[in-house]
């Protein structure tokens, strides 16, 4: 009852200031805001990330790189073959615990022409069927190769959506599908059939935006060039590169593009990448130890290779999260502190020229505890409306940081980190109320009373 | 018996090095209902006694009982309970809270004594009828004349029923009529069997009352009680003289 009471001496003494309340709230609205806002952008940014890693393969995938020789084994550099698809075979022979096994065999700078039509994909590879479960591709047009098209190397190829748009048109523009199966197309001017079609790939966010039919805003023409900003720039998509590929057979690849290259008059038959897939992510330590036994021998001894997890990767995201996190916190445990400061500036203020009034409130009873609380209340009710304030502005800044820096990941707001925003700025209110209210409390009613 | 015994109260104070006794040595009774002004000139120590008397201050030394309790050493916690309940203050310049209306002023003593919000407005209402400002309940002081702020204020001191007031020069603000209505006032509260303490620097005003305490040099200096002179019985004594 008196505590109800005081709350509404407490909001009737910060509506008489209107003015001056809200400007001390300032500091704890825009503390809320961008703590609020910073949460959500970085946990955007985190889940824009985990999004492109999975659409790159998902984690349970390893990559087999190529590695300098150790110096020690130096001397001996030549004997080792390279990764082959003796490699390939010796793993899926010999390594149990590895589920997918999958060659790769790329081609840089490759030129792809349809008549006139010129345009460099993301990648040009040549791969088995298990790229599919690799790369977690799915068919959605045609076929993919077949046992035959791989033993007599036959010149098809399987692309995405990507290099469909470059070169027969997207169906945004023609607005009707386009499947060019069956189609020829010139890869470094050697003609290719077209077999297939991936499914498209993109964000959510990219989803969103072309289902809604709405211009993406990242798309938009500043001025000169058009150009993409925030994470994710176009080289750098992963749902740009997983567009913009070109499958082929393996033994396509290398008997039609690896012929200059090579020993004895047989193709240079290195694999550009052997990916694997682990059974399951608890077995993924003997795993590796398993691939790396059977590459040991394949290999002569020379270990050449290097295994690049995307544990790794996670790692990377975890840790560029956490320093975002942790300066966009800084920055707002700042801003709540100044309006800390604010409150308590305003609250001795406010105590100074309520000195009379205090001495009158006690003269006829109030104990110090209940000026104490009245104050401390005041500054409370000060922080917790700001903090509120703070939380409706966290929007609006979310929309106009969206709008001057636009990225490809949509911020969350998330109710737990509102939460600990609007706990920790009535904290700070206690905090900035705690002096003026002990030093009202303190006050001796005489003196008080001949205040002023 | 006495509502109010001091023994020995001294208050000293030192100010720049230099020790002030504010008050000497005062011992006092004050009985129930007994209607007594305090009368000195200003640095008599007049409001160091009405301080002590009314629990805003403690003694350096001496002895206090209030209504049967000893007070000089109670903590500051305790005083403030005391004051809320036992005793009303009226003041010479009010002091009232502007931004509050009459009805709140007059129920924030019993906000502090934890009484609920109906009976709060009841009581409140029953005082204001008494001073005759019932209808003026939703105005804020500063809508008010002096003479009605001074009621208020005489309202807000008798609300939690206490069984002292104290008027700290109540009437030093007002024009002289008005004062006067505000002493007839407290005289008809006196008749009611209410114990008040004026404290006043005018002999004019001080004249009003049965019993009067002169201090001086903070010392009881003289006391007359018109009662035990007999002079309350002479015609026209109520009156001022």
């Amino acid at each position: 009852m008196i505590l109800f009471n005081t709350i509404l001496i407490g909001l009737k003494e910060i509506w008489t200031h209107k003015f001056r309340s809200i400007l001390t709230m300032l500091g704890i609205v825009l503390g809320v805001a961008s703590l609020v806002s910073m949460a959500a952008i970085v946990k955007g940014m985190e889940n824009g990330m985990k999004e492109a890693l999975i659409a790159m393969g998902g984690l349970d995938k390893v990559l087999i790189e190529q590695q300098k020789v150790p110096v020690h084994q130096n001397h001996m550099r030549d004997m080792s073959p390279g990764r082959t698809l003796k490699d390939v075979h010796a793993l899926m022979q010999s390594a149990p615990l590895l589920k997918v096994v999958s060659p790769e065999m790329g081609m840089d700078r490759v030129v792809v022409a349809r008549g006139a039509k010129t345009y460099r994909p993301s990648e040009v590879v040549g791969v088995w069927k298990a790229v599919l479960e690799m790369n977690l591709y799915e068919l959605q047009h045609g076929r993919f190769f077949t046992e035959l098209d791989e033993e007599n190397a036959h010149s098809v190829c399987v692309i995405g959506t990507g290099v469909r748009d470059e070169l027969f048109g997207s169906p945004q523009e023609a607005g009707r599908e386009i499947v060019p199966i069956g189609e020829e197309i010139r890869i470094n001017d050697q003609p290719f059939t077209i077999v297939g079609m991936f499914k498209h790939y993109e964000s959510e966010m990219d989803r969103k935006v072309r289902e809604e039919g709405l211009k993406d805003p990242t798309q938009q023409q500043v001025g000169g060039p058009s150009r993409q900003r925030g994470w994710g720039r176009k080289n750098w998509n992963a749902f740009w590169r997983k567009n913009n590929t070109i499958y082929m057979p393996l033994n396509s690849m290398w008997v039609r593009f690896r012929a200059a290259t090579g020993t004895n008059n047989v193709p240079d038959p290195t694999l550009t990448d052997i990916d694997i897939k682990v059974a399951s992510m608890e077995v993924l330590g003997p795993a590796l130890q398993q691939a790396r036994n059977v590459l040991m021998v394949t290999h002569h001894g020379i270990e050449d290779f290097n295994f690049r997890t995307q544990e790794n990767q996670i790692e990377d995201i975890n840790k560029r999260i956490k320093n975002a996190r942790l300066s966009g916190g800084i920055i707002a445990g700042l801003s709540l502190l100044v309006g800390g400061i604010g409150i308590m500036n305003i609250m001795l203020a406010s105590i100074n020229e309520r000195i009379r009034e205090i001495g009158i409130c006690k003269a006829i009873g109030a104990t110090g505890l209940s000026i104490f609380l009245q104050i401390l209340i005041e500054s409370v009710v000060i922080s917790f409306l700001g903090a509120l304030m703070g939380l409706a502005a966290s929007k609006g800044l979310i929309f106009f940081l969206s709008e001057i820096s636009p990225t490809q990941n949509t911020p969350i707001l998330q109710g737990q980190v509102m939460l600990i925003a609007v706990l920790f700025s009535t904290a700070v209110g206690v905090v900035a109320g705690l002096f003026p209210a002990i030093k009202a409390a303190r006050l001796s009613p005489i003196s008080a009373l001949r205040y002023g | 018996m006495a509502l109010v015994e001091l023994r020995n109260v001294s208050k000293i104070y030192t100010l720049g090095g230099e020790t002030i006794r504010a008050l000497d040595d005062v011992s006092l009774d004050i009985g129930v209902g007994e209607f007594v002004s305090v009368i000195g000139p200003s640095g008599s120590g007049k409001s160091t006694l009405m301080h002590i008397l009314g629990c805003l201050d403690s003694p350096t030394h001496g002895t206090i009982k209030l209504d049967d309790r000893m007070i000089h050493d109670a903590s500051s916690r305790e005083l403030a309970q005391i004051r809320n309940r036992k005793i009303g203050f009226v003041f010479q310049f009010f002091n009232l809270l502007p931004k509050m209306t009459v009805l709140q002023n007059v129920e924030l003593p019993m906000v502090y004594a934890g009484i609920g919000g109906r009976e709060r407005r009841e009581r409140s209402m029953e005082v204001l009828k008494l001073v005759n400002l019932d209808n003026r309940a939703k105005h804020r002081p500063n809508q008010l004349s002096g003479g009605q702020q001074q009621r208020v204020a005489i309202a807000r001191a008798l609300v939690n029923n206490p069984k002292i007031v104290f008027a700290d020069e109540p009437t030093g603000n007002l024009v002289s009529h008005t004062g006067e209505a505000i002493l007839e006032l407290f005289r008809s509260l006196s008749s009611q069997g209410r114990t008040i303490i004026l404290v006043t620097h005018d002999p004019e005003i001080a004249a009003v009352t049965p019993r009067r305490i002169e201090i001086r040099d903070g010392k009881a200096a003289l006391e007359v009680d018109r009662r035990l002179a007999g002079l309350d019985r002479l015609p026209g004594a109520a009156a001022v003289p």
